[in-house]
């Protein structure tokens, strides 16, 4: 295969873990809530992801039914870390930060516990056939359309599906107006702790989603999940690359992508050379770009294009 | 009659000490504007929010139709056709006003912001408001954001209008305007509530008078039945018999003048405008107006927290004939001072420093032999508030925004009283023992009541806190003295406290500035008043001398010859 | 007329904000919250592993570990002193920014760049880069020091001028910033290591000299040092904090903004300033880490300690004294939760899981601190019906 397409559609393939991390990142944030603990809930979506397959995988179902398990599962699990940390800083008002911090810590701890052999739950076995059912049709293919699973997809439909309902719907006018000002929202008769709740565990939702997508369906290796950790935080700098914009997180998760995956593709291209030393470069470009794109938008102050305004803090109605 | 919203025993309480609202019980009825008057701090505000599902009462019960309700949150109360237009306006700032208007409500699916856009503009047009529905928020003046919350409430079809102290921020001509919306909103059925303080507007607007005083309903009367005379006196308690001492003015010299001071925000809005007075010591000067007129910037600027763009803040130290210090002069500065021939001695005898060893002149200035021959003028201009006070000039300054601004809410009265002194002395460490020296003896001699002066100040009372921060400003012993609404939601006895340590500090020789809203405490206390409205001086005149109504006039005087260049 | 059931409606719990409530109760709170944490970590545990299904009699071995992990031999017991002297130091380079309401996330990055900076002066003069430039050791060690100090310092730096100039977002910056740090990291190990296995080795130069010498193993001189300059450390910024000019102006800064405007302090001095005493002493951290500890640095060298450095300092409430306690606990339960994962034989990822959970359980139980909860009242029986 061309070595440029290999390098594009893999770019593509890999950015899609940022892309369910940062769309649901960007869900919660809008809700007002900075969650630093969506590390921790990418790695516990692809444990729980993993642990259905591990269930079912070999079983006689269906394969496109232990494909909707498998996402459901993740899905379910990334929403249950979700509820840990809306429980604690919406009902009980925790600080974000810290909450955030013992989430990630929590969850990568316990993701490694349930991956590892010495586990009585072993999810060891998840790989033998599962991975072949997140191809199109659901059996696996052989063409170039393998480099990109069902999951991929489902990545770019959330996306556009997040920024449709943000921007186009009352639920999302509403829940922008929770993370903007959750006095005026209140006071406009929305359910402001409903809002946060949903918000939170259905982001964390699509988050966990990153971490089946990067075990199963782009890595497909039995220790992908040691590095998922990594893309958790990167996941929270797109959401500042884009602007809070989820639809934005496509282009921009394929900007982190090709920078994050180039340096093992470029030995493929023939009139590039890149030594060894520019790729520890080439992955701190993502964060230095975020860095810029975090400064800029501070100089040039457009409102819009603001976090929101009161992410970080609690909400309490009686507050005098 | 059936009313169409009954309050029945209500009571409300904040932590253990405020009683907010005490058995507060009214009616409204269908067709009327009924006001609640009371003055600042007195739970008008806190009877409404529970109406409105922001408070929960502690005791009694609210009925809407003759059907009793409960009311646990903003949208318990829209679903009884309740609306409230809250004070501080409760907006989103990057949305625009349909999207505001849309905010929690049920869309009919899809992107139906269009849909909002014309229903908004129907309503406009139905009520005689100006609105483009798809400006933003941030983008928009106060009277503007104002009438997005109106429509916001009419536009959920609420049949009862609460509006907190709509008029505080509005012009003359705004004002109008919205009180020919509110009679034509109550010709069509709805009944209006507004909460207020001001006499002039309730006997224009309302129906009838339901008239608050300390958390409890006093009396509610007829409008036309009543007179302003009768309502203020329903309003403090007794008949308004401001006796505030008030001397006569010894030797008044100009401490500061201000000369074509000009001042625009950040989006370039005028708001300071070419405004120019002068500031006498020995006496109080009056600053009348609107809420908002300007007078918040012009304290600040001479204060040195805002830069204006243009004008002169002249500062004048009356140091002639008197002794230097080494409290606001350096060796270095009294030397190169003396050098240019601006001392004399006690007899009258130019003062030469050049042969004199440093310990030489630090004894002539400790026996206050180096006199001044001139007063001191300096411009403050564009000086930090450190640097002004580096130059020897003690300016006090009461903002408005006592907790926010002023003191430090967690810390307690000693700690706040280091703000102001806390860089004193050489070393790299506090000095705790005098502050705190100054926090039990303000706490004594203002009568503070606070467990100890280590009680973070947050948790004192309205009136405590602006003792202290008083307290501390005036224990400066300063030149010039602004205090900006410094009685607001004081009570009674607090505010005569405070109007005595104002008088005091005139008496002292201090160029006392005061900032108020009630113009009966401003023609009882002031000298000479001067009167701004949009940012523009309209007039100054004597305080003691001055009718109401004309000070009325100036506030709201919208032409000036300021206003041309 | 009937009695009216909308009188159910009113809300169940109705919450207010606390006065502030007793210090012993407030601690009573805090120690409820750590047991049920406990509790719940042994639920967990039974859940996860096998050993303790089969024998659920080992239970009580498994808290029992939590004291074996730090106390049973005198090796543990020096590490978990020292462990709680590293932490400790981070936390407390935190402290003076969370109290101006700063929110440095970038603890982790400005600590690693305090290690890399050591051990790049360490690297390139301390012989191993070219025998012939071989500093002596004293120098070496000083030199070290200001390496980590300045490098610390810059990482805070840099997020607070942007913070003073145009108000960026300083939790964002500084979390960006830890991987940028992370990366640097990276691509001098590839300079330095050329081989490709990225790994340092331990470098022979850049030693503390053995100044206790009656222990029983030159390490545990090493540990009393750097036990020794935190605790120094703690009594100094204790006093920083509450005791000089540069303090108040931080408490001051953090409260309102606008007071100290009012007062003339300028906020962007104080922001810088603050920052960088943030950075020194995160500088300090890394080079404890690099010269004392490991002698060399590889991406994972703070470990993480940068975040669970900030837990600590909240958890005390940016009391320097106080975080002496909460870096204990977290210790504690970390090197319990090691023994665990030795004893019952699962993965050593198991201390990230109870440190989970325990924070989670107290982290909530400040709620049950700072509001109280009203239940509403029963209605008299005639009024249900």
């Amino acid at each position: 295969m061309n070595p440029w397409v290999d390098f594009l559609l893999d770019s593509l393939g890999f950015g899609a873990t940022f892309m369910y991390g940062s769309t649901g990142e960007i869900l919660t944030e809008k809700a007002g809530h900075l969650n630093l603990g969506i590390p921790g809930v990418m790695c516990m979506g692809g444990a729980g992801g993993c642990l259905m397959l591990n269930l079912i995988g070999e079983s006689a179902l269906p394969p496109f039914l232990i494909v909707i398990l498998g996402i459901l599962a993740s899905f379910l699990t990334g929403a249950l870390m979700g509820l840990i940390y809306s429980f604690l800083t919406v009902t009980l008002r925790a600080n974000q930060n810290v909450t955030g911090l013992a989430l990630t810590t929590f969850g990568v701890g316990l993701m490694k516990v349930l991956m590892s052999d010495k586990t009585r739950i072993s999810v060891k076995r998840y790989l033998v056939t599962p991975k072949q059912y997140f191809r199109f049709p659901f059996a696996g293919r052989s063409d170039s359309l393998q480099v990109l699973g069902v999951m991929f997809f489902l990545a770019v439909i959330v996306a556009c599906l997040s920024s449709y309902v943000l921007y186009r719907t009352r639920t999302g006018l509403n829940l922008r107006a929770v993370g903007e000002n959750p006095g005026t929202a209140d006071a406009a008769g929305i359910n402001v702790t409903r809002y946060k709740y949903l918000a939170t565990c259905i982001g964390s939702g699509i988050a966990g989603l990153g971490g089946l997508y990067y075990i199963i369906d782009y890595m497909a290796s039995q220790e992908a999940y040691l590095s998922i950790e990594a893309y958790g935080w990167l996941s929270i700098a797109l959401v500042i690359f884009v602007l809070w914009k989820p639809h934005m997180t496509i282009p921009g998760s394929f900007i982190f992508g090709v920078l994050f995956s180039c340096s093992s593709h470029i030995a493929n291209i023939p009139w590039i050379t890149v030594t060894v030393a520019a790729k520890p470069i080439l992955k701190m470009l993502p964060y230095l770009f975020t860095i810029v794109v975090l400064i800029i938008s501070s100089i040039r102050n457009k409102r819009e294009n603001q976090p929101p305004a009161s992410l970080g803090l609690s909400y309490f109605r009686e507050e005098r | 009659m059936q009313p169409a919203l009954q309050l029945k025993h209500i009571t409300k309480r904040f932590g253990r000490d405020v009683l907010a609202n005490d058995d507060v019980s009214l009616d409204v009825y269908k067709g009327e504007v009924l006001a609640i008057l009371g003055e600042n701090g007195c739970g008008k505000t806190t009877l409404m929010n529970m109406v409105a599902g922001i408070y929960f009462p502690d005791a009694g019960s609210i009925s809407i139709d003759g059907t009793e309700v409960v009311i646990r949150s903003p949208k318990d109360a829209f679903d009884h056709k309740i609306g409230m237009i809250h004070q501080h306006f409760k907006l989103v700032d990057i949305f625009t006003a349909a999207e505001n208007v849309a905010l929690g409500l049920k869309g009919k699916g899809g992107n139906d912001i269009k849909k909002v856009n014309a229903k908004v503009e129907e309503i406009a047009r139905r009520y005689g408001f100006h609105i483009d529905p798809k400006k933003k928020i941030y983008d928009m003046s106060v009277s503007e954001k104002q009438t997005v919350e109106i429509i916001k409430v009419l536009y959920r079809g609420a049949d009862i209008l609460i509006l907190d102290e709509p008029t505080a921020v509005l012009t003359l001509q705004e004002i109008r305007r919205l009180f020919e919306i509110l009679r034509r909103m109550v010709a069509d059925g709805k009944s209006v509530i507004i909460i207020t303080h001001k006499l002039n507007e309730v006997m224009e607007v309302s129906d009838r008078v339901a008239v608050m005083r300390k958390g409890r309903l006093i009396d509610i009367v007829n409008t036309s039945e009543t007179s302003e005379g009768a309502l203020t006196d329903m309003m403090v308690g007794r008949k308004v018999n401001l006796n505030i001492a008030r001397s006569e003015p010894v030797d008044p010299r100009p401490r500061i003048e201000v000369k074509g001071l000009n001042l625009s925000d950040a989006e370039g809005v005028r708001i300071l405008k070419n405004v120019s007075f002068t500031a006498r010591g020995g006496e109080i000067l009056g600053i009348a107006g609107i809420a908002g007129s300007g007078q918040k910037e012009l304290l600040e600027c001479i204060a040195g927290l805002q830069k204006p763009q243009s004008g002169e803040i002249i500062f004048t130290n009356p140091k002639k004939n008197r002794p230097v210090t080494f409290f606001h002069k350096q060796l270095g500065q009294i030397r190169h001072m003396a050098a240019q021939g601006l001392f004399h001695d006690p007899d009258g005898n130019a003062v030469k420093l050049g042969g004199l060893s440093d310990k030489q002149v630090r004894q002539l200035v400790q026996d206050e032999k180096i006199l001044f021959n001139d007063d001191e003028v300096m411009s403050l201009r564009d000086k930090t508030p450190l640097e002004i006070r580096d130059l020897g000039v003690k300016l006090s300054f009461v903002p408005e925004d006592r907790l926010g601004m002023g003191l430090v809410g967690s810390m307690g009265i000693s700690d706040n009283m280091m703000l102001r002194s806390y860089r004193k002395g050489q070393g790299i460490f506090l000095e705790r023992s005098k502050p705190k020296k100054l926090g039990e003896d303000i706490v004594r001699d203002l009568d503070v009541v606070t467990p100890s002066v280590r009680t973070p100040v947050r948790r004192l009372s309205g009136g405590n806190v602006q003792k202290v921060l008083v307290g501390r400003e005036i224990s400066s012993s300063p030149k010039v003295l602004m205090a900006a609404y410094p009685v607001r939601g004081l009570d009674i006895n607090s505010s005569y406290t405070i109007y005595n340590l104002l008088n005091t500090q005139k008496e002292k020789g201090t160029a006392v500035i005061f900032v108020g809203e009630d113009l009966d405490v401003l023609m009882a206390l002031c000298d000479r008043i001067l009167v701004m409205n949009s940012g523009a001086v309209t007039g100054t005149v004597d305080g003691r001398t001055v009718q109401k109504e004309e000070l009325g006039y100036l506030m709201t005087k919208t032409h000036t010859e300021g206003e041309n260049d | 007329m009937q009695p009216r059931h909308t009188r159910l409606k009113e809300p169940l719990v109705h919450l207010t904000k606390r006065e502030t409530p007793g210090f012993a109760a407030s601690m009573l709170i805090r120690v409820a919250a750590f047991v049920l944490g406990m509790l719940v970590c042994g639920l967990v545990a039974f859940l996860l592993v096998g050993k303790l299904q089969k024998e659920p009699g080992r239970i009580w071995e498994f808290y029992n570990c939590f004291i074996k992990g730090s106390f049973s031999t005198e090796r543990k017991l020096w590490s978990f002193l020292k462990n709680i002297a590293v932490l400790l130091c981070i936390a407390l380079a935190l402290t003076p920014a969370f109290r101006m309401r700063f929110w440095n996330i970038g603890a982790e990055g400005q600590t690693l760049m305090g290690v890399l900076a050591a051990i790049a002066v360490n690297f390139y003069l301390g012989g191993k880069y070219n025998p012939a430039v071989r500093w002596p050791e004293w120098s070496l060690l000083v030199l070290m020091l200001a390496a980590a100090l300045l490098a610390g310092a810059v990482w805070g730096l840099i997020p607070a001028l942007f913070k003073a100039v145009w108000n960026t977002n300083e939790t964002l910056f500084t979390l960006m910033m830890n991987y940028v740090a992370t990366f640097l990291v990276s691509y001098c190990l590839i300079k330095w290591v050329p081989s490709g296995s990225s790994s340092l080795g331990k470098l022979s130069s850049g030693k503390f000299p053995t100044v206790f010498t009656g222990l029983s193993k030159p390490a545990y001189s090493d540990y009393l040092v750097i036990i020794l300059i935190v605790l120094a450390a703690t009594a100094l910024i204790y006093i920083y904090l509450n005791y000089t000019k540069h303090g108040y102006e931080i408490s001051v800064v953090g409260e309102s903004v606008r007071t100290a405007r009012y007062v003339g302090i300028s906020v962007k001095k104080v922001i810088i300033r603050t920052m960088i005493v943030s950075g020194l002493l995160c500088g300090l951290a890394g080079y404890l880490i690099g010269a004392g500890l490991d002698r060399s640095v590889t991406t994972d060298s703070v470990g993480g300690q940068g975040f669970t450095a900030i837990m600590v300092a909240w958890l005390a409430k940016f009391d320097p004294l106080m975080m002496i306690l909460t870096a204990g606990v977290i210790i504690f339960l970390n090197q319990g939760a090691d023994q665990i994962s030795t004893s019952f034989e699962i993965s050593g990822a198991l201390p990230n899981v109870i440190i989970g959970i325990v924070l989670f359980f107290i982290i909530g139980s400040e709620f049950f601190i700072n509001y109280k909860l009203n239940f509403r009242k029963r209605e008299p029986k005639e009024a249900v019906r």
